[in-house]
């Protein structure tokens, strides 16, 4: 009963919120601000895109929301709970598109999703080579990733998001070396994946229209 | 309808690791001969005594042991530079790092296929080099066992090392000056092994600390390793 009451009046004081939430972030480089004060959230089917400059701090912001990195002030919470200390809980649901796109050499498309998502918690029962096939890599399975062009790499590196149920992506310049084709998949993808009730939160220069889910943007700099 | 949508299927720690140690091995066949640097460099290094020294039998017999060792605990440091670089360079590590699976595990996994391709051989190799220095046969088995305890412990402790240095541009030099003291143990427990055994003595209290070690390496490595692997991505 004790407890009961505790636990009601602490969900007075501060509403949990259910997803991702930067409260306060504040992060130097050297001794430059990059920024301060920063807070957000991201909730279930919501697409958020950091916005602003080169060197303005967006990879920096996705490493800490990631926990890879740490801001200097404030806190990243996980439903309610603060990293790292909700570390599993967020990972179990993450997956992640970094600007080194972790694909490896020697392997070919499927070895490096087969990879991916075995280091995933929760991984979607489907076909490698449609995934594949649908971001427009046809018999690409025989051969090893370094000889695929740049394009190419990074469409394998944005399939790795069909072959795990994870609720969040954190998808760092997933634009870049996509032609207009993939841009267009990868916004299906998105799209499609905020209205099953997933999150989304990427960062990219160029112009990318998303119709028909709830989209937001944090600016920087 | 919604049957098009397909079931998530749970990926059990096993399967990660299975599957992450799968992949190192997979890169290692992948990537050619790179492999059999270390295992080269212990075989010429091993070989260098008896040309610089002279071929007599006597001295080799008395050298031999703590010659192999050395070499060994050298050429498992050759490699070790390796262990998390590619990963690091490529980004695979992030993908490794935000797993949900414990990362002491994975590290683990890493590891293993690590020892798998450069401790073993080594391992294997080492009678074929006791020959050359005019090791009693009867030793032989006392120089693989030790080396075979010795060399997955010096993965063991050198992965902290490499985990350490995998952000720093060349980090070889430093990664030798943080992990060669923590060998110094290892190396003397293990050549001593060789050497009692080589006079006729009872070597079972140094195998039974050098299992000791190993145990100890296994139980704590893993984890230091993946805590210094959070430090370095930062």
């Amino acid at each position: 009963m004790g407890g009961g009451v505790r636990g009601d009046l602490k969900a007075v004081n501060r509403v949990v919120i259910q997803g991702l939430e930067a409260r306060e972030l504040e992060c130097f480089r050297g001794e430059t601000l990059l920024f301060q004060q920063l807070s957000f959230t991201v909730r279930s089917g919501e697409v958020v895109q950091i916005e602003g400059g080169n060197g303005c701090g967006k990879t920096t912001l996705l490493r800490i929301l990631g926990g890879l990195g740490v801001a200097d002030e404030g806190q990243v919470l996980w439903d309610g709970v603060p990293m790292p200390r909700s570390r599993p809980e967020l990972y179990s649901q993450l997956a992640w598109v970094g600007h080194r796109d972790g694909i490896k050499d020697e392997l070919t498309a499927i070895e490096n999703l087969q990879a991916a998502q075995a280091m995933s918690e929760h991984a979607k029962d489907v076909d490698f080579s449609l995934v594949l096939e649908s971001l427009g890599l046809v018999d690409r399975d025989t051969i090893p990733c370094r000889s695929l062009s740049a394009g190419q790499r990074r469409r394998v590196a944005l399939a790795r998001l069909a072959v795990t149920d994870a609720k969040i992506w954190i998808l760092d310049e997933p634009l870049t070396a996509l032609d207009v084709a993939g841009r267009e998949q990868l916004q299906r993808m998105m799209v499609e994946h905020a209205q099953m009730g997933g999150m989304v939160i990427y960062t990219t220069h160029q112009h990318l229209p998303l119709a028909g889910c709830d989209c937001k943007s944090v600016v920087l700099g | 309808m919604q049957d098009t949508t397909t079931s998530a299927v749970h990926v059990s720690l096993g399967q990660a690791f299975w599957q992450l140690l799968r992949r190192d091995l997979l890169l290692t066949l992948r990537r050619g001969n790179e492999w059999i640097n270390p295992l080269v460099f212990f075989v010429i290094v091993v070989s260098l005594f008896p040309l610089g020294i002279g071929p007599g039998a006597k001295t080799l017999q008395l050298i031999g042991p703590g010659v192999v060792w050395v070499s060994a605990l050298l050429a498992t440091l050759l490699a070790l530079d390796g262990l998390f670089r590619s990963d690091y360079q490529d980004g695979a590590l992030e993908l490794i790092l935000l797993s949900p699976h414990p990362l002491s595990v994975l590290v683990l996994a890493k590891v293993l296929a690590h020892w798998l391709i450069t401790g073993l051989p080594l391992v294997l190799l080492s009678p074929l080099l006791g020959v050359l220095l005019h090791q009693d046969s009867s030793v032989m088995w006392v120089l693989m066992a030790t080396l075979a305890l010795g060399t997955a412990t010096l993965s063991l402790i050198g992965s902290i090392g490499a985990a350490l240095t995998v952000g720093v541009r060349r980090g070889g030099v430093l990664l030798s000056l943080l992990v060669l003291p923590l060998y110094v143990p290892v190396l003397i427990f293990g050549s001593n092994a060789v050497a009692s055994a080589g006079m006729g003595l009872a070597v079972k209290g140094q195998l039974s600390l050098l299992g000791g070690m190993l145990f100890l390496a296994l139980a704590l490595a893993p984890v230091a390793t993946a805590a210094s692997l959070r430090v370095s991505v930062e």
